[in-house]
């Protein structure tokens, strides 16, 4: 028989266990990303990762790292909890727009703002997933959701949040920049991204927050596919992708 | 080590990093402040690490992400704040890892002021979060009991891998007294902390802190192990004190500052010729139940008294199941109650 080489494979940092996302639905391409990440870097043996509520919720049972799983929006204050008493560790957050924008912002940015040494990855999906599509922070202008029936008014609901922009103004930040997992392309950047992110942290350089234009496919109403062509057109419209913080201890790391 | 004149704030913090705590996260808020100025300065000349948060949900939160981390982790707050510490209380008891929070209880509900209070009873005993728990609750009636009951909270925190809650009212914060520091206790080496906690999963499989069970059965089944420990709990860790109950056929029963007033009431009342005798607990969870039981089935009637409006009067009536008459005596906003007007209330009795 003829040698085969193994081109692709489970990351070590990810387990076996089948995730509970909905077909399509680009949160287990990002998990894959994280966890590649940490294998290159070689650093999974002393990975601690905060999920948050919201879909992602059971991505400890996905990560192969030790994790704890935070309340609504707290992650930032558990990671800078954690990460102060181990220093030595690799920390990061994974959370969506209604636990980072919404209920967590004081969490966030202030944990941003004291350049606390872990790296966030946000989850931007322009909806709340797992309480059903209701509007989140993120929600475009005119977007339909659960809670916003005739579309986002911006009179009333207010306009949507940039995060990476408003976390980019913050002196403790290091590294911030918006990716997106629509395409091969603009996975490969995320990847790229994600990795500088934890290198960020690694060197101690400062915060570290990658924003991932995402899609719900289930509380769009979308097949996989329309989904990530509204995004396409919609999302990076209002959400243009690219660094919106790099700093000159990151820009030597790049 | 010698007695020194020490005031109780300062001695709550100072205690903490005698007994090892090797991380504190806190926001300022009177009547409590001092502790955080004192750990300010003390724990980063130890070594250790000191955060002022951004606000008590965050340092809740804090605690937690330590406490996963398996170190000796606190904070401190008053009232309002411990309002806002509930969510994060209630992850860490189903979550099931080691906490100590202290809170110098003030006058309520609201801002109301920041006159001593123990308004704040039910919250530490009823209703610290959502959900079936409870938090160990420990009441301090000297400035050296206050020392002696963080290092036990620490030591019963870790022991149950729980929370541990010093409630102290606003006058042991506040009041200067001598007393006696424990020795240096070091912080926990990073090789020894616990098995359970997040250290990386160097060599064996991922350790995962959770407080989610989706499932009604399994839910049910953390929530039946949570209700054994609290029973283990109850069973060994009750604590109280007596004063002159020997005889007594009234029992007044007060904790905190107001335990240390009636011990003169019952002085004065002794010298009366009455039979009084004081019931202090000292765990408000776990309370002294059969104790108290045991206690009023030979005597004529119970007096509580408190700093709110009758609050752990209802725990006693529940101990005692109707076997003699309670009646409870109150004030409330921060008035401290006075031998003056508590002797009356036993001679009515
Ligand atoms: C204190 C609190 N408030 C509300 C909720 C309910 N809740 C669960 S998930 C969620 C929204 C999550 O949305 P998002 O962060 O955007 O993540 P996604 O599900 O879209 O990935 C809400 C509101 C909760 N669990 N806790
Ligand atoms: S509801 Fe949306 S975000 Fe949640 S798993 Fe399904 S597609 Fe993904």
């Amino acid at each position: 028989m003829e040698e085969m080489e193994l081109v692709y494979k489970r990351p070590e940092s990810l387990t076996p266990a089948h995730t509970h996302y909905c077909p399509g639905c680009t949160h287990g391409i990002i998990h894959r990303l994280i966890a590649e990440v940490l294998d290159e870097l070689g650093v999974r043996e002393r990975t601690i990762g905060i999920a948050p509520v919201g879909c992602s919720v059971l991505a400890y049972y996905y990560f192969n790292v030790d994790m704890a799983e935070a309340a609504h929006g707290r992650a930032p204050a558990m990671a800078t909890g954690l990460k102060r008493v181990s220093p030595d560790k690799v920390v990061f957050t994974y959370q969506g727009d209604g636990d980072l924008a919404a209920i967590g912002t004081a969490e966030i940015i202030q944990a941003a703002s004291r350049g606390e040494l872990f790296t966030t990855i946000f989850v931007n999906n322009a909806v709340y997933g797992m309480t059903g599509g209701q509007m989140a922070p993120t929600t475009l202008p005119g977007q339909r959701t659960t809670s916003s029936p005739a579309g986002r008014e911006v009179e009333t609901a207010g306009w949507p949040i940039k995060v990476a922009e408003l976390i980019a103004v913050l002196p403790g930040t290091a590294y911030v920049t918006r990716q997106a997992v629509l395409d091969i392309p603009t996975i490969r950047r995320a990847k790229k991204a994600i990795k500088l992110a934890f290198q960020t942290q690694l060197a101690g350089l400062g915060f570290s927050m990658v924003e991932i234009i995402s899609t719900c496919p289930t509380n769009w109403h979308m097949d996989p596919k329309e989904a990530l062509e509204w995004a396409k057109e919609h999302m990076l419209a209002y959400y243009p992708l690219g660094d919106t913080k790099v700093s000159d201890g990151v820009r030597a790391l790049m | 080590m010698a007695k020194e004149l020490i005031e109780g704030n300062v001695a709550i913090a100072e205690a903490a990093i005698r007994a090892g705590l090797e991380a504190f996260y806190g926001y300022p808020i009177t009547p409590q402040t001092e502790i955080l100025e004192h750990l300010s300065w003390r724990m980063p000349q130890e070594g250790r690490v000191f955060l002022q948060a951004e606000s008590e949900i965050a340092s809740i939160n804090m605690v937690y992400g330590a406490a996963c981390a398996g170190v000796r982790v606190m904070t401190s707050s008053s009232s309002p704040g411990i309002s806002l510490m509930q969510e994060g209380f209630s992850y860490i008891a189903c979550s099931e890892v080691p906490a100590v929070v202290i809170n110098v209880m003030r006058g309520g509900p609201g801002l109301g002021n920041v006159q001593p209070s123990q308004g704040d009873y039910f919250q530490a005993v009823k209703m610290a979060g959502h959900g079936d728990f409870h938090m160990i609750a420990l009441a301090p009636a000297s400035v050296q009991e206050a020392i002696d009951l963080v290092v036990l909270a620490f030591d019963l925190a870790d022991r149950y891998r729980t929370i541990a809650m010093v409630v102290a009212d606003g006058a042991i914060g506040q009041m200067m007294e001598p007393a006696e520091l424990p020795p240096m206790r070091p912080v926990r080496r990073p090789e020894e902390r616990p098995t359970w906690a997040l250290t990386g999963a160097k060599g064996r499989k991922p350790n995962i802190i959770t407080s989610l069970y989706l499932s009604a059965e399994t839910l049910e089944r953390v929530n039946l192990a949570l209700q054994a420990k609290l029973r283990r709990i109850a069973a060994q860790e009750t604590r109280w004190k007596e004063y002159r109950t020997e005889d007594a056929e009234l029992l007044l029963v007060a904790f905190g500052t107001v335990g240390r007033i009636c011990q003169t009431v019952v002085r004065e009342a002794r010298a009366l010729g009455m039979r009084v005798g004081l019931l202090r607990p000292i765990t408000l969870w776990p309370f002294p139940s059969t104790r108290l039981a045991a206690l009023a089935s030979r005597g004529r009637g119970i007096l509580v008294v408190e700093m709110n409006a009758g609050q752990m009067v209802e725990d006693v009536r529940l101990a005692v199941e109707g076997c003699c008459p309670v009646q409870s005596y109150g004030r409330m906003g921060g008035v401290i109650p006075l031998p003056d007007e508590i002797l009356p209330e036993l001679k009515n009795m």
